[in-house]
């Protein structure tokens, strides 16, 4: 848009992300996307019109209400692109079909249901199994498959609450049957092209967000790949889709039948992913549709010379693996199904299936050498592996190789798992490799055998594990034999024009590379982050891209990205001098150095997975641009850290290391429960607990970790009723710019990432103020800091802790770069070429006027059965943060943007466990009963507040007693409850041993019907806090300020 | 109807193979299906589905194909007995392979498809057509996209591969210049469709079955004439519109046909030449025609129609072009360019009924988007050629982009 002058005006609460800079907008407002904030912008700013297709279906749905509510019509406001009544058409299920089938495109027999009565009618009619998707909400949120009328009563009640319509619709299943996207194009002149199709690997069973997708289809010949593409068009047409949508397919493999499934009338995930697997970029054209250019005005942007409206043509194949984070939640039930689970996703791109899954498995940085070699390959009963293969987990494609494994012939598999027999056979080629490296010596490897492997995408490291040699030796081997992967291009058009831009992967299928290696002393690689998963996301892509464009400000030349995740903008072809799409691995970054010959590799801004690999690249005299290895290993090593503290007299809670559990037992005993206890080995559930007693200690060792010289834990002392503060600053080596102490909202014990946070901070006095700083100094100098550093600190009784520094982009960068208007990875870009830092930036983050809030966006609805308690595992899937004129204006608005209602009168559920808890919730529960709501408890709080508070309580009955009435399960299903104060037994650290069944229940319930639910007395305090603020004020409407230094 | 789906290994494969080029480059790979030295002129397609198709299209006579889709075979070979409701073979574009070799990037060792009946190596082995797969074929593509297409050989065989016999093969391989319609043309004169319905002539200058198929569908049947058939001949069976199909190498080689259609010229009978009769129509009107670099073979080609500026994804293979300055005073002018390059890809007389595209409005393989191409040729057949207004108004079905199929 800003290349055709027009002024945008974005609106998005996410601060993290590089979509939010306000280098990319004419003005950013960090505001909720909903009908009364786009409202009141909408008056402020006056714009001409609006684009809704590229906020997902948040933005989505948000057009749709501005329009019934007449908003649109009142400023005279034009929607850019897919018209609202096509966006209708899209997202109403019978509307849908009826436009389908004048079409001459054929849907499932299916029927709406707007109550149960007539769900249990409809699915009697069509039959079981049936599947219920619900009419407007995210990812598929609250569908499912029902195979009985219990099922279906338990999942139409939810949809039906879940609906911003009410509706659910009913519908045959079809899980057997192939699932075939289309991402397609068309302008207003009615020109429309099918950009890239998707064959999804787990069929129509699995939700297209959980499943594995590769492009193009693999398995469907032309008539049936160019009868869907045909579908597509008319199905596109008739609904007067402008810019850019998705069309599935169900395709059955055994006939000729086929089903149009859905459209999404907008920018998607597998937009983007069909963005990058093909090169043309669907979004730029899209914004372009919108405004009104036809698809032959414009140009294809990789050749820069042929036109836009054509139909990429790939000489290689994609491969989206999701990433799941099911390990981080207890209770989860792990099964993939029809509403998505995945957290994140990655792509591979190479010229074999075995080579882009392999390199899929390893890019998900799961610990995962590929698909077999891995350390979990044990073997499972035959019936067992059965039941997984029919009811599919995160775990499959293992469980798919463990079938094989067991004899369990190809074509059983194919029937109990409904993935294509082709895809299985490729799979068994990638067993036989295996099978075949075991069972050579290394010292009579036959070239062509090393070769094949490396095409199958075999790593190093896996092969090394066959052969029973290093990584590095089996590297050295290969190249021996002449054995090196080749770069290629991603351009669209197979080779037929030649590109301009740099898009490439490396892969074994081929002789030559695409583009020449000329020597440039003055360049430098940039490594990415990977996929999105819970504690690294958006805010990575941000610190790349801000990276890439403050190293080019700073004189390289040539700045090469590496990354791997399609949702990402540092994976956009334009934003770096050369982009690899690619494993975050060791063997590529080298193969890849190797070819490039850089000045050095930039790891700061890629995670902790970019800070996990520099050890081993300094190991292998890899020169790092930003803080030396020697020195990363110092900040990352608790020894070595602690030794520094030690030398400075900064305090850390004591901790130690143990191999055994005696040793634990007398730590722990000595220093005082609670304790916060890590394992490095994990059996199942979360990694990190804090621990309350010698009992908890031995079972908690005995059944869930591991306790050995091989796997020690991590013991430290666990500070109850502490703050939590952290520093995100950058040092050139010697100068140290601090941008801002965070100070977090929650007392310590919940994950900094799930943490609410506020800049500057509120509570703190100046002295600890000073004291953290000079600590933040001293840390940064004697790390020899080169570039962005974070450290977490502890407040208790006025003593200030650190608990760990990571000399790397933080979660938090960008959010204190955002709102003190420094961008610390512009600064840090200038630290690391040894550039000067600028002077005078004394206490920035105290110069801001008002509060920056960021308040954690969590997905439990999404994972069945998580309980939504926070602990000291980050359970978080993203965040939002909103500035505004006060604490509680910023706060109160953070909310909203993270999904809150705020209720200002109705009915508020209290039950807290403990009498401390109780104590402290006696004046919030006061200013309750001041603000008029409604109080119901359970029956000791309900007690507490009649002795103490008011006599105005109602008591209420609990899930586990649904025969007492009232009960909690019918007050939350008839929505008669607004918020909930729901925080259990002794504390919320207490999660994993106090937590009463009956707790769970209710936070559980109140996720699926969508009603706060405030589980810590800091966090309930300060939501009732919230409503009193607005009971007598109207949230601040401004947009974020510039960068003030850049 | 539920069905097995089959799953079937392939038995023709692992062999010696290499790859040589006119200007010398080799490349070594893996054999597959029939073990012998063929040359050819190289080409490259970048369709990404549609083997069986292609590789059944007359108009690669004398090419040895590479296909850029990097994994070929996945779905296998469907049996030819496998007709559509006019008794045409469904998958199959003639009743032969007709390249003379085949190279890949990666063959499919293992086929599956409900309409699957042998693998991509089998159906070589018993076509006799040699196959090569392990090819950089990126590599061979941009060398092609940068040389432009030449001659080569490509050899497969149990026993270590013979380079004289390579090299060789090459100096007696001709493509230019060379005729190739004996061999992809019908001997004689070859009727489909009820005989009741009016006859539409088709020459055949090696025609895809799915040419066919649309004459059919448009309510014809259709009279298949070999290439050469005389004007006298052709008239006899009073047809109500004649088509020149597509077919292989130089336009200039099909003598006979051009002085046919000049004729027909004459006559008042609609006409429509579909790619290589697309040259055809614009030699006999006094136009030249020249060789493409590399030619344009894929199916993701948009094609402008110059009235409405309408663009359409279209099937393309060809490696002749008209030479659009060469249109003046021929009474043609151009209907259709490619939107990548500006070279024509569709002519239409401006008073005459005669239209002529050259790309594949039968589709197969490839997108369904242009069979209109069929119904415009539809709507000049039934206003008999005499109602000049109609080849001048633009789509006929009234410019929706789809015609029932």
């Amino acid at each position: 848009m800003s290349e055709e002058g027009v002024k945008t005006v974005l609106v998005n609460p996410n601060i993290a992300t590089i979509q939010t800079d306000t280098r990319f907008a004419n003005k950013v407002y960090l505001l909720p996307v909903n009908g009364y904030y786009i409202n009141q912008i909408i008056e402020k700013e006056l714009p001409d019109s609006i684009m809704l297709g590229f906020g997902g279906q948040t933005a989505l749905n948000c057009g749709v209400s501005l329009h019934d509510e007449g908003i649109l019509d009142k400023y005279k406001i034009q929607v850019l692109g897919t018209p609202i009544n096509s966006i209708k058409i899209t997202e109403d299920r019978q509307q849908f079909k009826t436009a389908m089938i004048k079409s001459n495109v054929p849907v499932l027999e299916s029927s709406p249901a707007y109550n149960l009565r007539e769900a249990l009618d409809v699915a009697d009619k069509i039959g079981y199994p049936v599947i219920i998707r619900v009419a407007y909400t995210l990812g598929g949120k609250g569908g499912g498959v029902a195979h009985n009328e219990y099922e279906l009563q338990e999942i139409v009640q939810r949809g039906l609450s879940l609906s911003l319509v009410n509706q659910v619709l009913i519908e045959k299943y079809i899980g057997s049957w192939k699932q075939i996207e289309y991402e397609m194009m068309r302008d207003y002149a009615g020109n429309s092209i099918a950009i890239c199709n998707m064959e999804n690997v787990l069929g129509m069973r699995v939700h297209t967000g959980d499943n594995i997708v590769i492009a193009p289809s693999q398995t469907i010949n032309n008539e049936e790949y160019h009868r869907l593409r045909s579908a597509a068009i008319k199905a596109v047409e008739y609904c007067g889709i402008v810019g850019e949508c998705n069309i599935q397919f169900g395709l059955d493999p055994q006939s000729e039948s086929y089903c149009a499934i859905e459209i999404n009338a907008r920018l998607s995930r597998s937009s983007a992913l069909a963005s990058k697997a093909t090169g043309y970029p669907l979004a730029y054209m899209a914004a372009k549709m919108g405004l009104g250019y036809s698809l032959t005005e414009l140009v294809n942007s990789i050749t820069k010379a042929t036109t836009a409206c054509f139909e990429p043509s790939l000489d290689y194949v994609v491969l989206k693996m999701p990433r799941w984070d099911f390990r981080k939640f207890e209770l989860v039930n792990r099964r993939i199904g029809t509403s998505m689970k995945s957290v994140g996703e990655v792509m591979a791109i190479g010229r074999t299936f075995e080579e882009v899954l392999q390199k899929a498995i390893r890019m998900t940085d799961t610990g995962k050498m590929g698909l077999v070699g891995n350390e979990q390959d044990m073997k499972e009963e035959l019936e067992l592996v059965e039941q997984k293969l029919l009811y599919p987990s995160d775990e499959i494609l293992f469980d798919i190789v463990k079938a094989m494994r067991l004899g369990i012939p190809i074509s059983r598999i194919s029937k109990l798992s409904t993935i294509d027999s082709w895809f299985l056979e490729k799979i068994k080629n990638i067993v036989d490799m295996y099978d075949k490296l075991h069972g050579v010596d290394v010292s009579d490897i036959s070239e062509g055998l090393l070769r094949d492997a490396k095409k199958y995408g075999f790593s190093d490291l896996q092969i090394g594990k066959c052969l029973g040699i290093k990584e590095i030796s089996a590297r050295k081997l290969r190249q021996k034999l002449g054995i090196n992967p080749v770069v290629k291009q991603v351009d669209t058009l197979a080779a037929e024009w030649p590109a301009k831009t740099n898009y490439l992967y490396l892969t074994y299928g081929g002789d030559k590379d695409d583009i020449v290696f000329r020597k440039e002393k003055n360049s430098v690689m940039v490594l990415g982050a990977g996929p999105y998963r819970i504690g690294s996301s958006v805010e990575f892509d941000w610190g790349t891209v801000n990276m890439v464009w403050g190293l080019k400000n700073n004189g390289i030349k040539s700045v090469s990205v590496i990354n791997c995740n399609p949702e990402t903008v540092s994976t956009d072809y334009d934003i770096s001098d050369r982009l690899y799409f690619e494993e975050l691995s060791l063997e590529r970054i080298l193969d890849i150095y190797e070819k490039e010959r850089p000045k050095g590799i930039v790891t700061c801004v890629g995670g902790q997975t970019a800070n996990n690999l520099v050890p081993k690249l300094g190991e292998l005299n890899v020169r790092i641009i930003g803080t030396d290895s020697i020195h990363t290993d110092m900040a990352e090593n608790r020894e070595k850290f602690s030794r520094l503290l030690d030398s400075l007299n900064i305090k850390q809670p004591p901790w130690n290391k143990f191999t055994d559990l005696n040793g634990a037992k007398t730590f722990s005993q000595n220093v005082g429960f609670p304790v916060l206890v890590r394992p490095s080995y994990v059996l199942s559930g979360a990694a990190m607990k804090v621990i309350w007693n010698d009992e908890q200690l031995e079972r908690y060792i005995n059944e869930a970790a591991q306790v050995s010289p091989e796997y020690p834990i991590v013991i430290s002392k666990f500070f109850q009723d502490s703050a939590e503060v952290e520093v995100d600053a950058v040092c050139n080596g010697k100068d140290v710019i601090i941008g801002a102490l965070i100070e977090h909202i929650d007392n310590a014990g919940i994950h900094s990432g799930d943490a609410m946070m506020c800049i500057p901070p509120w509570r703190l006095n100046r002295q600890t103020m000073n004291t953290i700083v000079d600590y933040s100094n001293m840390i940064a100098r004697k790390l020899e800091v080169k570039g962005p550093l974070n450290i977490q600190y502890l407040v208790k009784d006025d003593e200030v802790y650190v608990i760990e520094a990571n000399v790397r982009a933080s979660r938090t960068t960008p959010f204190v770069s955002k709102i003190v208007g420094i961008n610390l990875i512009s600064l840090a870009a200038k630290a690391i070429t040894n550039g000067k830092l600028p002077d005078g930036l004394n206490e920035p983050w105290l110069k801001i006027s008002g509060f920056g809030i960021k308040v954690p966006q969590f997905s439990f609805m999404q994972l069945e059965g998580s309980d939504i308690v926070l602990g000291v595992e980050m359970q978080s899937t993203g965040e939002v943060a909103c500035h505004g004129n006060s604490f509680y204006d910023a706060l109160s608005k953070a909310y909203e943007a993270a999904g809150y209602n705020l209720p200002l009168s109705g009915s508020a559920l209290i039950t807290i466990g403990g009498q401390k808890n109780k104590e402290k919730m006696l004046s919030p529960i006061s200013l309750i009963n001041s603000m008029k709501f409604n109080i119901m408890a359970t029956e000791h709080t309900a007690e507490f507040i009649k002795n103490n508070i008011t006599t105005n309580v109602q008591e209420v009955h609990k899930i586990s007693e649904p025969t007492r009435k009232p009960n909690i399960a019918d007050l939350l299903y008839d929505k008669k409850i607004d918020f909930i104060i729901n925080i259990p037994s002794t504390s919320t650290i207490e999660k994993y041993v106090g937590m009463l069944d009956d707790e769970y229940q209710i936070r559980r319930k109140a996720v699926e019907m969508g009603i706060p639910v405030l589980t810590t007395v800091e966090s309930a305090i300060s939501f009732i806090h919230c409503l009193e603020w607005r009971n007598n004020n109207k949230p601040s409407i401004s947009p974020l300020s510039k960068y003030h230094i850049n | 109807m539920r069905v097995k789906i089959p799953t079937i290994h392939g038995n023709h494969i692992g062999l010696n193979a290499m790859i040589i080029l006119e200007d010398g480059s080799t490349y070594r790979g893996t054999g597959f299906g029939y073990p012998k030295t063929v040359g050819g002129e190289f080409v490259f397609n970048t369709g990404m589905v549609g083997y069986t198709e292609t590789l059944t299209d007359p108009s690669y006579r004398g090419q040895i194909l590479c296909l850029t889709y990097p994994l070929i075979g996945n779905y296998g070979v469907p049996s030819n007995s496998i007709t559509d409701s006019y008794g045409l073979p469904k998958y199959f574009e003639s009743d032969n392979i007709q390249v003379s070799g085949l190279i890949v990037h990666e063959l499919s060792t293992v086929a599956n498809h409900r309409e699957c009946h042998k693998t991509l190596d089998q159906w070589l082995y018993d076509e006799k057509i040699p196959g090569i797969s392990g090819i950089d074929t990126r590599d061979l593509t941009k060398k092609i996209r940068i040389k432009g297409v030449m001659k080569g050989a490509l050899s497969i065989s149990e026993k270590q591969i013979n380079t004289k016999e390579l090299l060789n093969t090459i100096k007696r391989t001709k493509y230019d210049g060379f005729n190739f319609m004996s061999q992809v043309s019908v001997d004689k004169t070859v009727e489909y469709g009820d005989p009741k319905l009016e006859p539409i002539v088709l020459i055949d200058t090696g025609t895809k079955y799915s040419i066919i198929r649309n004459i059919l569908r448009m309510g014809y049947r259709v009279i298949r004439v070999p290439w050469d058939m005389s004007f006298n001949k052709i008239i006899s069976y009073k047809p109500k519109g004649i088509i020149i199909s597509n077919g292989p190498g130089d336009p200039k080689m099909c003598n006979s046909t051009i002085d046919t259609v000049n004729k027909l010229f004459d006559s008042t009978l609609p006409i429509l030449g579909i790619c290589l009769g697309n040259q055809i129509i614009a030699l006999a009107a006094g136009g030249d025609t020249y060789k493409l670099k590399f030619g344009h073979r894929g199916q993701n080609k948009g094609c402008t129609e110059l009235n409405t500026n309408q663009t359409f994804i279209t099937t393309q293979n060809h490696g002749y072009g008209v030479k659009s300055n060469t249109l003046n005073k021929t009474g043609f002018k151009a209907w259709y360019i490619n939107s990548d390059d500006n070279t024509i890809e569709g002519i239409k007389h401006e008073s005459k009924p005669i239209i002529a595209v050259q790309f594949h409005p039968e589709a197969s393989p490839g997108p369904y988007d242009c069979l209109h191409i069929f119904d415009s040729f539809k709507a000049l057949v039934e206003q008999n050629g005499s109602n000049e207004k109609s080849i001048h108004s633009d789509r006929v079905n009234g410019g929706g982009k789809f015609s029932k199929e």
